[in-house]
């Protein structure tokens, strides 16, 4: 490839402010504060805005400049802690990781807490549910051998591939969150929780996979799963969220007959 | 703009002073059923597998039996028009179409009632209207399997 160059055309200032990036957005948010109103109401916020950033932004600009008591998580801001899974659109993104101009900012912008799990205000949510289908599928690595280890544990590049995919959670909830199932039931493990122990359970250093399918083979377990691929669509780290319950179900399955 | 002090105009229109203050909150609107340290308590055995796997063999069985029977049924020679006692009686003379039938009865309903049960599970949140569903649902299938079984077993052609 050639080297890169300035190029100079694009760069030029603009004569004046003439074509001005920013555009007016509406953000039609879902408001609850039970210290207020029992019910949770939508409200329409304006703002002057360029749709090269984040609704995060958008989120921080009504929080500091329009409405203070706006609440609303977030952390790193980047992706990484995974604090912002919010309903943007009807669909479960982080905040951070979604352009404006990738959510149709013609019409209003529709930003209420994510599905399923108890709103504490406006889009905070109780993530304990969530938490405890995590720690339900001892999302820690076990082995018979209980001495301190001596050495590193080893293992082959293509054994460390096997779970590749699923070590890339970061624990949002986007995709327990978008799963119907979970929706009318809470009591429903969740894609997350099952992505979790897959990361364990198809860990060759790991040796306790036996014990977590036998979890995951509950009432409440990966049978619920109904193939809906919402998680698949909602999660911000492109894991292959259905593909890993199925691999789940399959090793089940194979593992008893 | 609007904080938590002054009658927030953000949060909807309230009329006056709202009924709710820090002190006193609204409850919660809670999510069904949540998880808990306690709930659900774990099951043992392999009977959700099992329904698992028996909804797509026996999908796979009733494809055949099903789309065969619609066939038979409502578009070959003369379609709907044709079905009468005669007909029914003339077919059910074979043991091939009374194993047909048969199976399709047990699978489908078995099928079928799988296929409720598992939306039972899906949308009822309080217990008791589980028990309920799942009662009507049960008794309703034994009824339905029991009867047609006895029919196909005890047709007879000469009834008057
Ligand atoms: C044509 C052949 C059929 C095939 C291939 C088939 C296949 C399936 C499969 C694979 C499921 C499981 C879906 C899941 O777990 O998400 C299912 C669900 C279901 N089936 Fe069938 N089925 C067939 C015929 C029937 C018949 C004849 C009935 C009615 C008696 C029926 C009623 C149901 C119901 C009520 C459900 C549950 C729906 C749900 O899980 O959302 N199916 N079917
Ligand atoms: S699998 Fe994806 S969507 Fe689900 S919690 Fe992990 S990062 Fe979030
Ligand atoms: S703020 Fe950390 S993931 Fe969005």
């Amino acid at each position: 490839m050639a080297t890169p160059v300035m190029e100079k055309s694009d760069q030029a200032p603009e004569p004046g402010f003439a074509d001005s990036p920013y555009i007016t957005v509406t953000f039609r948010v879902r408001r609850f504060n039970p210290e207020v109103a029992a019910e949770a109401t939508w409200e329409d916020f304006q703002l002057e805005i360029d749709p090269k950033e984040r609704v995060l932004d958008a989120l921080h600009k009504i929080k500091w400049e329009l409405d203070g008591s706006l609440t609303f998580r977030r952390s790193c801001a980047h992706g990484i802690c995974g604090s912002d899974a919010m309903r943007i659109n009807g669909k479960n993104r982080l905040a951070c990781k979604t352009l404006i101009k990738d959510v149709s900012p013609e019409k209003p912008i529709t930003v209420e807490a994510i599905k399923g799990l108890t709103v504490l205000k406006d889009l905070v949510v109780d993530m304990e549910p969530f938490f405890q289908a995590y720690r339900d599928v001892m999302p820690f690595l076990i082995t018979k051998d209980t001495n301190e280890p001596t050495r590193e544990r080893l293992q082959t590049a293509e054994d460390r591939e096997r779970f590749d995919d699923t070590t890339k959670c970061i624990l949002c909830a986007a995709c327990t969150s978008s799963c119907p199932v979970f929706w009318n039931d809470g009591q429903y493990f969740g894609p997350a929780a099952i992505v979790n122990a897959h990361r364990f359970i198809f860990d060759s250093r790991d040796e306790a996979g036996e014990q977590r399918l036998e979890i995951l083979n509950d009432r409440d377990g990966v049978w619920r799963c109904r193939t809906t691929f919402n998680c698949t669509d909602a999660c911000p780290r492109g894991i292959e969220v259905t593909k890993a319950i199925a691999e789940v179900k399959r090793a089940l399955i194979t593992r008893r007959f | 703009m609007s904080t938590t002090e002054s009658p927030a105009t953000g949060i909807g229109p309230v009329e006056g002073a709202s009924q709710y203050t820090v002190d006193n909150p609204a409850p919660l609107i809670e999510a069904p059923r949540a998880r808990t340290k306690k709930t659900p308590k774990s099951t043992r055995g392999n009977f959700e597998m099992v329904a698992w796997l028996f909804m797509r063999l026996s999908g796979v069985v009733l494809v055949v039996l099903v789309l065969g029977h619609l066939l038979i049924q409502l578009v070959l020679d003369g379609g709907v028009s044709k079905i009468g006692f005669a007909f029914v009686a003339g077919r059910w003379a074979s043991p091939f179409w009374q194993v047909w039938d048969l199976l399709m009865l047990w699978l489908a309903m078995l099928h079928g009632a799988n296929g409720l049960r598992t939306i039972i599970n899906d949308y009822a949140e309080r217990p008791n209207t589980r028990l309920w569903l799942k009662g009507l649902l049960y008794t309703a299938t034994v009824f339905t399997i029991l009867l047609g079984t006895l029919v196909i077993f005890t047709f007879d052609p000469n009834i008057r």
